[in-house]
């Protein structure tokens, strides 16, 4: 097979007060797949997710990026690479129009003038929101500027995009319209997330991680209907929800 | 937070004062206020000549004097502590309405409180007729070191996050039974302020490493 964008060795971290978050864990994604990380709270998702762009770096184990590793050298293409979109939007923006905040990370790869521009509209095209490049985001709806916060990732237009709980604090129909955003994109995809029709709905693939170990790898649907393993990581489907009963499903 | 207003202090206007270029104006603010501090304050007519030139400029920019004059209320603290002046200073005494003050006292509230007012009406024209963005934009163009304009730059993005936030621990705070204006429930104030700070300052943190995940490396393109 050919090289995984995203390849996750034995990965082991503790924190400087001792507290162990992460025991070896094992993750490939390749090139297009969208993959769902799932696990309940305090599981090491987050953890995880600042070892992909090397904020954190690992204790054991090696993460690579298409190939390159997560390495003091090599952060700054690493962070191409790879965009993070973070939890909360209101950390993610903060100058002072969407413009500023799109062109942002672009810019500190040495990209500037036309070529800038360009980015920064395409990027906002993409989600949908090119009409308000010149608003504060701070006056945006909270829907909006999770849009925006994708729009400032895909910009530098990564190889992996990293979605943190994405339909958090979102209404519905933010919710369906960050999906279709997402399904429209043509970039490989990791969605750490504990709203499990969102990742039913937009992984084909699941990822599940419990006090720091990857126990279960495999399609969405399988996950999701192994009552004995969402039973033993604390994973619960919303009352009501039935994925035997969906017609439709990705992948 | 609804979309498509400007800053609390901005009023929205397409006159040549809202229209001129915010450097010019930040220079004029501040050649304005140093003369306004330098004029010795026993020259009465020249204070009406500053505060006619100030009502000139805010009539010729179309904000109403009393959106300016509620905004003014900032400056009561300030005004009181002007008004104890007279009453705490030493030296000759006249009578006022019946009472002695000290004539000194009097004239240093007289400067204090003239000199403040005009500044803060100054100011408050500036920030009504210039979006925060464009001073920001304009203290640039006067070469300000970019790493406090960049300081600046976050804090008026991060004020109205960091408001909204206490208006909700606020709330909170009500609908468990305290009232934060009664002395007897400051402890509980104090330590909500506690943890404001302590948010904010993790919020930075976050912010950081946002900035961080898109390639910062300390300079601002």
């Amino acid at each position: 097979m050919s090289v995984p964008v995203l390849d996750v060795r034995g990965l082991a971290y503790a924190y400087p007060d001792g507290h162990q978050a992460l025991f070896g864990v094992d993750l490939h994604v390749h090139q297009g797949e969208r993959v769902a990380m799932l696990g309940p709270n305090g599981a090491g998702k987050t953890t995880l997710v600042l070892h992909l762009n090397g904020i954190l770096q690992a204790g054991a184990g090696s993460v690579e990026i298409s190939g390159l590793p997560v390495a003091k050298p090599n952060l700054k293409e690493i962070r191409r690479r790879v965009g993070i979109v973070f939890q909360d939007p209101d950390d993610q923006l903060f100058m002072g129009s969407v413009r500023a905040d799109v062109a942002f990370g672009p810019a500190n790869l040495g990209i500037s003038g036309a070529m800038l521009d360009a980015r920064v509209m395409s990027a906002l095209e993409q989600v949908g929101m090119a009409e308000y490049a010149d608003r504060p985001p701070h006056h945006l709806s909270f829907g909006q500027r999770r849009r925006v916060a994708v729009a400032t990732v895909l910009a530098m237009e990564p190889e992996i995009l990293v979605l943190d709980e994405p339909s958090s604090n979102l209404d519905p129909a933010s919710r369906r319209e960050l999906a279709d955003i997402v399904r429209s994109l043509d970039v490989t995809v990791l969605m750490v997330t504990h709203d499990l029709p969102y990742a039913l709905e937009l992984c084909p693939r699941s990822v599940v991680l419990s006090d720091g170990h990857v126990v279960a790898d495999g399609s969405t649907y399988g996950v999701l209907t192994d009552t004995q393993l969402m039973r033993a990581h604390r994973l619960e489907l919303p009352v009501g929800f039935q994925p035997r009963t969906i017609g439709s499903l990705p992948g | 937070m609804g979309a498509g207003h400007g800053h609390r202090l901005y009023f929205h206007g397409h006159s040549a004062i809202h229209r001129a270029p915010a450097h010019l104006k930040i220079l004029a603010l501040v050649g304005f206020m140093l003369g306004v501090v330098a004029t010795p304050r026993d020259w009465y007519p020249v204070f009406g000549v500053y505060l006619l030139v100030l009502v000139g400029v805010v009539l010729v920019s179309r904000v109403p004097l009393a959106y300016l004059a509620r905004r003014m209320v900032i400056e009561v603290p300030f005004l009181v502590f002007a008004a104890l002046i007279p009453f705490i200073a030493t030296g000759p005494q006249v009578e006022v309405l019946g009472v002695a003050v000290s004539e000194p006292g009097l004239l240093a509230a007289w400067g204090l409180a003239v000199k403040g007012t005009l500044g803060v009406l100054a100011s408050l024209t500036l920030a009504a007729t210039t979006e925060p963005s464009d001073v920001l934009a304009g203290l640039q163009r006067l070469r300000m070191p970019a790493l406090i304009v960049q300081i600046m730059g976050f804090m008026i993005r991060y004020l109205d996050v960091v408001t909204d936030d206490l208006g909700r621990m606020l709330v909170a705070m009500r609908s468990r039974g305290v009232d934060p204006r009664s002395p007897r429930h400051w402890p509980a104030l104090a330590r909500t302020l506690g943890a404001l700070f302590v948010r904010s300052y993790e919020r930075g943190e976050r912010v950081h490493l946002a900035m961080l995940s898109r390639g910062y490396d300390g300079t601002m393109r």
